[in-house]
């Protein structure tokens, strides 16, 4: 297991490097207008090529690429170009991470206790009311575009319900409706495959024997069917914990809340290269971990998994 | 030696208990023969269920609709403004009325025949997407989860397309081409198989070790027969709910990207840029039919989807089959 975990790791920066040097190219295949974002008419071609040359895009590519490495080596993620011009992509970062993560894991904790109990109900009760109401909900969530029911939620219910329609960071209430309606999507996907992965393990002989044997229902549920049907979820989860740091586009902006959702998108369109790279440096670490510790989260909730080669396997 | 052992001893020497029967064939037939077929019965489960038939209809019947539109009597151009012909400017957010069966949008065109052209792209764009990624995603998948040689090769892979922001590949292609049906399906291919393989790769990880498998593979069963015979058969329940969601997840992807403004262009009209002109409009209520309109159509897909993913689970089951 622990060479396993090695070679994997190690791996993992190959990836990383890779991922950040083709996105780095990437960057540089985009038209040099971009940089100018509506200034470029104002702008005579000596000063276009000034700012150009200032911001190192006129040295050829391995140069700048071998620049780019350098400061990394010295931790330096380097300065914003056009977000915030000049600042430390360490500073904005940090002033933008907190919020996200918060928000996410608070909407991840209410999914996942309210998705689960939702999903475990809808399996023990299959066909009945119970499972309908909830199918009903679930369906609606998929069904329903959520750039479309989160607005209704910011106009209605914070209406009905008392709730600030804004975020705002001084007053805890306005935290909630964010944070319930992030979670309305999750609830709806751990609530389903639970279901899903129960309702199949409740048919396995196993499960028969044991009733047959006079084991209690609940004993089954929770030794046997639940704990069966979570390896499958248990996969997503380190990812889910990590991207928290990723933030949510949709209620970031609906909600005005100051985190990290659309930074990647919006430093993309305007070209803001070293931010770009830094956030592409930061997601990819995050994205190749968690796919990692899944693995590994896996085998916990499953002994018989093995990562590692050795038994016959192929 | 007692007298009842001899005859016992007198029964095994006698020839005629131990005769070859003869082969009869019909005998072999009666109790041998078995008319179960698995998709048979479970194309015959998933037909008893009621509302996954009708959702199946539903979907032939908008999908049929969505081609034979155009060439009903009396519609409209998708694309075109409508002038006003009384005060010569366009018919901009007209209600729904007699002559715009859905009313028009901003720019004076008509919502009726938007919806449908818009229906029939975003549906093939969602098919075309949804059959490769099941063809491409569950292969990938499968020897991603049980060939442990090729793990590290297509982890690595899954890895470097996975983090490569789409939002850079979609705005370099956008500025290599300009945005299409064909570049939109070309981008959502690249990296829509992903999440169907990590799917499936992992149910794979979960079964490949079980005994059987362990059994199959001292029996030396090849690879490839063992992933058809073995694994994959194990998963169809799963892997077709995943396969059901993952079209109107399209749906919803392709809104998104309308939304960050690396959608189709408005010239081609699409269920993504149709919700996304309505979200616009939101806060006056009696536009709101502009969004009400693309979400209902959007809402059926969906529902028809999901119910017929459900429904086909529980029939591919064979333990409910009989």
């Amino acid at each position: 297991m622990l060479r396993y975990t090695l070679k994997r790791l190690w791996q993992s920066a190959v990836t990383v490097f890779i991922v950040i040097t083709v996105v780095f190219l990437l960057m540089r295949l985009l038209p040099a207008e971009g940089y100018f974002e509506e200034n470029y008419d104002k702008l005579t071609p000596e000063q276009r090529e000034n700012i150009l040359r200032s911001l190192g895009l006129l040295d050829p590519w391995y140069v700048q690429l071998r620049t780019f490495y350098a400061s990394l080596l010295r931790w330096d993620l380097g300065k914003s170009i056009v977000y915030r011009p000049k600042v430390d992509i360490a500073v904005i970062l940090k002033s933008k991470i907190p919020y996200s993560v918060r928000f996410g894991l608070a909407a991840m904790s209410i999914s996942l206790v309210a998705g689960l109990a939702m999903g475990v109900s809808q399996a023990r009760y299959k066909g009945k009311w119970v499972d309908r109401i909830f199918t009903g909900y679930i369906v609606f969530i998929n069904a329903v575009p959520a750039a479309v029911y989160l607005i209704f939620i910011q106009l209605y219910i914070s209406k009905t319900v008392g709730l600030p329609i804004l975020f705002d960071r001084g007053r805890p209430i306005s935290w909630i409706l964010p944070a319930v309606s992030m979670s309305l999507g999750g609830i709806a996907g751990y609530a389903m495959w639970m279901r899903r992965y129960m309702v199949d393990e409740l048919n396995k002989d196993y499960i028969r024997l044991a009733r047959a044997k006079g084991m209690s229902g609940t004993a089954i549920m929770v030794k046997h069917v639940m704990r069966n049907a979570f390896v499958p979820m248990a996969q997503y989860l380190p990812a889910s914990v990590l991207f928290t740091i990723s933030g949510s586009i949709y209620i970031e902006s609906l909600y005005s809340i100051p985190g990290m959702g659309g930074l990647l998108v919006d430093a993309i369109q305007r070209q803001d290269n070293t931010l770009v790279q830094a956030l592409v440096l930061i997601f990819s670490t995050l994205g190749i971990v968690g796919l990692f510790l899944g693995d590994v989260a896996m085998a916990i909730f499953d002994p018989r998994i093995k990562l590692a080669r050795g038994g016959g396997a192929r | 030696m007692g007298a009842k052992e001899e005859q016992t001893l007198q029964a095994i020497e006698d020839r005629s208990l131990f005769e070859f029967a003869r082969f009869d064939e019909e005998a072999g037939e009666r109790i041998g023969y078995s008319d179960y077929s698995y998709w048979g019965s479970t194309i015959r489960m998933f037909l008893k269920n009621k509302t996954a038939v009708i959702a199946l209809c539903a979907m032939i019947a908008l999908l049929a609709f969505t081609f034979i539109q155009p060439y009903l009597p009396n519609q409209k151009d998708p694309t075109k403004v409508y002038i006003d012909p009384n005060t010569g400017r366009q018919l901009m957010n007209q209600a729904p009325n007699s002559e715009h069966w859905f009313g028009t949008n901003s720019i004076g065109q008509d919502l009726w025949s938007r919806i449908w052209a818009g229906t029939r792209t975003s549906l093939l764009i969602a098919l075309i997407v949804g059959i490769w990624e099941v063809g491409f995603g569950i292969l990938f998948g499968a020897l991603w989860g049980y060939v442990r040689q090729l793990d590290a090769l297509i982890t690595e892979i899954y890895n470097i397309i996975h983090n490569i922001p789409t939002t850079i590949v979609m705005t370099l292609l956008a500025y290599i081409m300009r945005p299409s049906f064909k570049t939109m399906i070309l981008a959502m291919c690249a990296t829509g198989w992903l999440g169907m393989a990590r799917f499936v790769r992992n149910q794979i990880v979960i079964i490949r070790d079980r005994e059987y498998n362990l059994a199959s593979r001292c029996l030396g069963t090849p690879t490839s027969r063992i992933i058809m015979r073995n694994l994959l058969p194990y998963l169809v329940s799963v892997i077709v709910l995943r396969i059901a969601l993952s079209i109107p997840g399209t749906i919803g992807w392709e809104v998104f990207l309308t939304y960050i403004g690396l959608g189709l262009p408005v010239n081609t009209p699409s269920l993504g840029n149709l919700v996304n002109e309505g979200r616009r409009i939101i806060m006056s209520p009696s536009l709101r039919y502009q969004l009400v309109f693309p979400a209902v159509v959007l809402s059926i897909i969906t529902i028809s989807f999901y119910v017929m993913g459900n429904a086909f689970s529980d029939a591919a089951d064979p333990r409910n089959h009989y």
